[in-house]
């Protein structure tokens, strides 16, 4: 007897996209010159078209941010900046199923996701943020802290309304205002997230998002007006903002890329385990910076990991984001598919075993099936660079520290996984482990109380929790320094 | 030191570089002339090359898993056995300081007796930064959730030209475990390297503090750019300098700061890397 | 004595059997199981569930206030669900106390409904304290009486001190007093076992002592079959399949009320175990009222409005 599940569809009824939009400064829509169309990567379907920012644009943001720093936002009171932000997380829940149905459509990943994860995240964090507006004495930075002024915020494409909330959020908790800047290819929810503000009434220029391309984010990046950077994207766009920012008074956070280990120890819960280890490559079809995407087993147990890690892949649902049912969404975007087969090719050329269970994709749109690589070494060039698709390198060890050597062995630093039922064991590798964030016995977990951010080439400063807020403010005792 | 009235012929120093524990010449075989106000000659300090900096690189590096993972308790215990050290010898560091910088002798005792007053702060911030910069975190589910404070690595430290300032801003580095390549401008060479003899006799394993001595036109670039340098304390460099230095540091986006005067534990966290860790919590 | 050339049966051999096995995480568990509960079974899918669910049914009664008159209602209901529509599928099995095996099996064979077994529950149910000799005699009433499925309990007690070989021998005995007459489904009352690695251990127990089924529960423990349980038991009925080549089934019983319930597990199944174990011969679940529930839906679903409980029978 087979088991098919009928399409389970989310209505798109819900969302209502305009064929054209503009950017959102001062409080209201203004019009762009250029435009560039946004698809959905699923069908190739052209959603709208985005408004292509230049440095006017860019210009007429900054101005109006800090117009609103000076004259209202930095006048406001804490306890008053914090009611504001939790007007937005309440509309963001009122208003969550469009969100999410509208995520799905522009990004490609499953409405499961978006529906349970982005979009709730993105609530929780103004909720948690609101509350930190009017207590940032208690945050360890000491008395009265002061914000920067006007935060460039550039996000990239693969939470992009989250990736807005961890932004937005604690920026405007700690009385900066914001000029943010969506990814190319997924604008839609950071412009219906302009909607939100003016349905909160959030004073005009507080948030300005303008659309556009590179260029727009070095617009911003180059902008005299800026006084703090935050990025997240990747490691190399996050060096050029290091070097082009070296010789002003900016501020920076980098969330840069990064090629996360997930070690498995002979005495982990395997089934939980490769749970964990789908969880960590094959969420969010990969596109995770801190993806789980070197799986380091143990020799002993790598055979029977291996083997339950294919019979679990091969109960993915690869398909259409919008169905209720799919695990794995459509690749975001022609030119990541594109170097995800490049490097998932260089994998092959370099004698690693690839495999993927049978998967149907569709003729339309960017897909790849979740695919492992076996037998690969740390020189192999999937072990080192990031694919960021839903591709596993997996790697064998033979003692503790030989996991903790091959996890560290990158430039990297964000993300590690742990599993073993041994306590002991767990707190040794997680002192071991050069990362900011580690996962004991799970993987790709996210709150807005937890902090966030990488080691070395990961990037600068952390996201969310009270180690967050020092992003936002100044700490009195560095000078002329990020 | 010459004094006017010696029937002796006073024994001086050479003054080498200091760097894994020993004091080795410089591999370049240059040294600099370092004279006092009145323009007597003091001293011939060695100028450090790129490869002694290689070399400091190289043993801070090696002696980074020891330093770090020392109990807060005994580098707490070693930072004060500093002070002890320095205590003994304050008067040989007032005077070496009066006699090559432009201080009197009475800020020169000054600064001395807060160095040593800087080490015993400093050594009593090792077991209480976790405390202060930790963290446990709600998050929202059946998950244990606490963030940690750790040393970044290896810390290359551009000092001003003051002693107290080169104090503070290397018990600021190592005091959570980072060890350092402390690079010293012109004429702070002749205490820092009596400062390299008081390291010598505390306890401190070799590697964790390394001190060349030279020109920081020359060493920091090199510094910035040092691929297995994590973080970079550039305050002595000059401001028209340092962004210079910071575009160099994005190749490995090392963490650069620069600091106002004064001890303070952000300067110590500046040169940490928040870990958090989740652990899911179940029977 | 070897079972499946894995363990011989002695203590030792059981401790170091059990020993090897993996631990469970318990969030780990219950987020899969959360997640499968997320999948949205609709139109034909949903149709195919409903009938597959009500044909793994067993019908049970387990009141001290059963009588003659209950059980024949439960059989009657049991051999055609909905009397309306003829193609509604009998369910899996009735089950019952012991002294009402024979009147079920009397009257479903007066009904035309031969081919629906019926089960009892043995050795001292629901709590399993009685000797050894109660408990085989109280298997062998049954099987003497016409039950074609033994569910029998374990005892928790034995379990929860580590008796790991008098747990085994109990159900080794049992096993042998079923012979080819009747099959064994084992209950753990998983409730009282508390943590999934005791579930995970207990499954292997039985599996390796013979078990055709494992069982969640009684129906008389709160909490019962809960998603993550069942999980964890399906994932032993899999994994011991690729060590023996034996299927083992799985029944999960107690608080499975409402259509959306059943379909979970069939979704557990089909994702864990697998599409092979989507039939009554190795999947059924223990219940009473779900049957109703999920024949109001099976007619919402042809009718196209919601139904009303008056439209259904009452055992």
């Amino acid at each position: 007897m087979t088991f098919e599940y009928a399409p389970a569809p989310e209505s798109r009824a819900i969302v209502s996209i305009k064929p054209k939009y503009g950017h959102f400064i001062n409080g209201s829509f203004v019009a762009g010159k250029k435009h560039f169309p946004t698809i959905n990567p699923a069908t190739e379907e052209i959603l709208s078209h985005i408004a292509l920012g230049g440095v006017s644009d860019v210009d007429k943001a900054v101005a109006a941010a800090q117009k609103a720093y000076t004259k209202t936002w930095s006048k406001l009171s804490g306890k008053e900046r914090g009611k504001y932000l939790y007007r937005i997380a309440r509309i963001l829940q009122e208003r969550a199923r469009e969100f999410a149905v509208l995520e799905t459509l522009d990004n490609g990943k499953p409405i499961r996701e978006t529906r349970d994860i982005d979009i709730p995240l993105v609530a929780a964090h103004f909720f948690y943020h609101a509350g930190w507006a009017d207590k940032l004495d208690y945050a360890g930075l000491g008395h009265s802290p002061q914000p920067y002024g006007v935060a460039g915020q550039i996000i990239p494409w693969n939470f992009p309304l989250l990736m807005l909330a961890w932004k937005v959020a604690p920026a405007l908790a700690t009385g900066n205002t914001v000029v943010l800047k969506p990814a190319e290819t997924t604008s839609l929810t950071a412009l219906l997230f302009a909607e939100v503000c003016q349905q909160a009434e959030l004073p005009d220029g507080v948030v300005n998002i303008v659309t556009g391309d590179g260029s727009t984010g070095a617009a911003i990046v180059n902008h005299p007006g800026i006084h703090k950077i935050a990025f997240t994207g990747s490691t190399d766009v996050g060096k050029k903002i290091a070097r082009a920012i070296a010789s002003t008074d900016k501020k920076a956070t980098l969330e840069l890329g990064g090629k996360g280990a997930n070690i498995v120890f002979d005495d982990a819960p395997v089934d939980e385990a490769v749970e964990g280890i789908v969880n960590g490559i094959f969420f969010n079809q990969g596109h995770v910076c801190c993806a789980g995407s070197r799986l380091i087993l143990q020799e002993s147990i790598a055979d029977e990991v291996i083997e339950k890690l294919k019979v679990r892949m091969s109960k993915i649902r690869v398909g259409d984001p919008l169905d209720k049912n799919t695990d794995l969404g459509a690749i975001n975007s022609k030119e990541q598919l594109v170097k995800i087969k490049e490097l998932s090719a260089i994998g092959d050329a370099e004698g690693a075993q690839r495999w993927s269970p049978k998967c149907n994709l569709s003729d339309k749109g960017f897909w790849f099936a979740p695919t492992i690589f076996t037998g690969v070494t740390q020189a192999h060039r999937i072990a080192q660079e990031e694919i960021f698709g839903p591709v596993l390198s997996v790697l064998t060890f033979r003692t503790p520290q030989e996991a903790i050597d091959k996890a560290n062995n990158t430039p990297f630093g964000l993300s590690a996984g742990i599993w073993s039922e041994k306590g002991s064991r767990i707190f040794w590798a997680s002192q071991h482990l050069k990362a900011g964030v580690i996962w004991a016995n799970t993987f790709n977990k996210f709150d807005p109380a937890s902090p966030f951010g990488g080691y070395k080439e990961s990037g600068w400063g952390r996201e969310g929790g009270k180690h967050g807020l020092a992003a936002y403010l100044k700490t009195g005792k560095e000078t002329g320094a990020k | 030191m010459a004094t006017k009235k010696q029937a002796r012929v006073d024994v001086k120093k050479t003054y080498k570089l200091f760097i894994n524990g020993a004091f080795p010449r410089s591999e370049s075989g240059r040294v600099f002339e370092v004279t006092a106000k009145n323009g007597a000659f003091i001293a011939n300090p060695a100028l450090a090359s790129r490869k002694d900096l290689r070399d400091a690189v190289t043993a801070a590096r090696a002696a980074q898993t020891g330093w770090s993972k020392a109990t807060a308790y005994n580098r707490g215990q070693i930072l004060y056995r500093i002070a002890e050290m320095l205590e003994g010898r304050a008067e040989q560091f007032e005077s070496e300081i009066a006699l090559t910088s432009q201080i009197t002798a009475l800020k020169a005792q000054s600064q001395v007796l807060d160095a040593i007053d800087r080490w015993v702060w400093y050594a009593g911030w090792s077991d209480k930064l976790q405390a202060v910069s930790g963290a446990t975190n709600p998050v929202a589910g059946p998950f244990f959730n606490f963030s940690i404070s750790e040393p970044q690595g290896v810390v290359a430290i551009a000092s001003s030209v003051s002693f107290i300032d080169f104090i503070d801003a290397i018990a600021a580095a190592v005091v959570s475990g980072n060890t350092t390549v402390v690079l010293v401008p012109g004429s702070l060479a002749v205490p820092a390297m009596s400062f390299a003899e008081v390291l010598a006799t505390s306890d401190l394993p070799a590697g964790v503090i390394n001190i060349l001595t030279g020109s920081l036109d020359e060493l920091a670039p090199w510094a910035a750019s040092h691929m297995d340098i994590d973080g970079f304390d550039i305050t002595g460099i000059d401001k028209k300098k340092r962004g210079a230095l910071k575009e160099a540091g994005a190749e490995n986006l090392k963490r650069i700061h620069a600091f106002s005067k004064g001890q303070s534990p952000t300067k110590i966290l500046a040169f940490m890397e928040s870990k958090t860790v989740w652990h899911s919590v179940g029977v | 004595m070897s079972f499946y050339g894995l363990v011989d049966g002695s203590e030792k051999s059981l401790v170091q059997f059990l020993d090897q096995l993996s631990g469970v995480d318990q969030v780990g568990a219950e987020s899969r199981a959360a997640m499968l509960a997320t999948r949205s079974i609709k139109t034909t899918s949903k149709k195919w569930a409903i009938e597959t669910a009500i044909s793994m049914v067993d019908l049970t009664t387990l009141e001290g206030a059963d009588t003659p008159g209950k059980v024949r209602a439960l059989c009657s209901k049991a051999v055609r669900p909905d009397p309306t529509d003829p193609t509604v599928p009998s369910v899996g099995a009735i089950c019952v106390y012991n002294d009402m095996v024979e009147i079920a099996r009397t009257h479903l064979d007066s009904i035309g409904g031969k081919h629906v077994p019926v089960a009892a529950v043995s050795t001292a149910f629901p709590s399993g304290r009685a000797s050894m000799e109660v408990k085989i005699q109280d298997t062998q009433d049954a099987i003497s009486a016409g039950a074609a499925e033994i569910d029998m309990v374990i005892d928790r007690g034995a379990f929860l001190a580590g008796k790991y070989g008098l747990v085994f021998d109990e159900i080794v005995k049992i096993r042998d007093v079923c012979g080819e007459k009747a099959h064994l489904k084992v209950i753990f009352e998983t409730g009282e076992l508390v943590t999934y690695d005791n579930v995970r251990k207990a499954s292997y127990l039985a599996m390796l002592a013979g078990a055709d089924f494992i069982k969640t529960s009684t129906g008389k423990v709160a909490p019962a079959a809960t998603p993550p349980v069942v999980l964890v038991m399906l994932e032993a009925v899999r994994d011991f399949y690729t060590l023996t080549q034996r299927r083992i089934g799985v029944k999960p019983a107690g608080g499975i009320r409402t259509t959306k319930d059943a379909i979970k597990q069939l979704v557990l199944v089909n994702e864990t175990a697998g599409p092979e174990w989507l039939t009554p011969q190795l999947f059924r679940i223990g219940a009473s009222a779900l049957l109703n529930d999920l024949l109001m839906q099976r007619m919402k679903m042809s009718d196209g409005y919601y139904a009303s409980p008056n439209y259904v029978t009452i055992d």
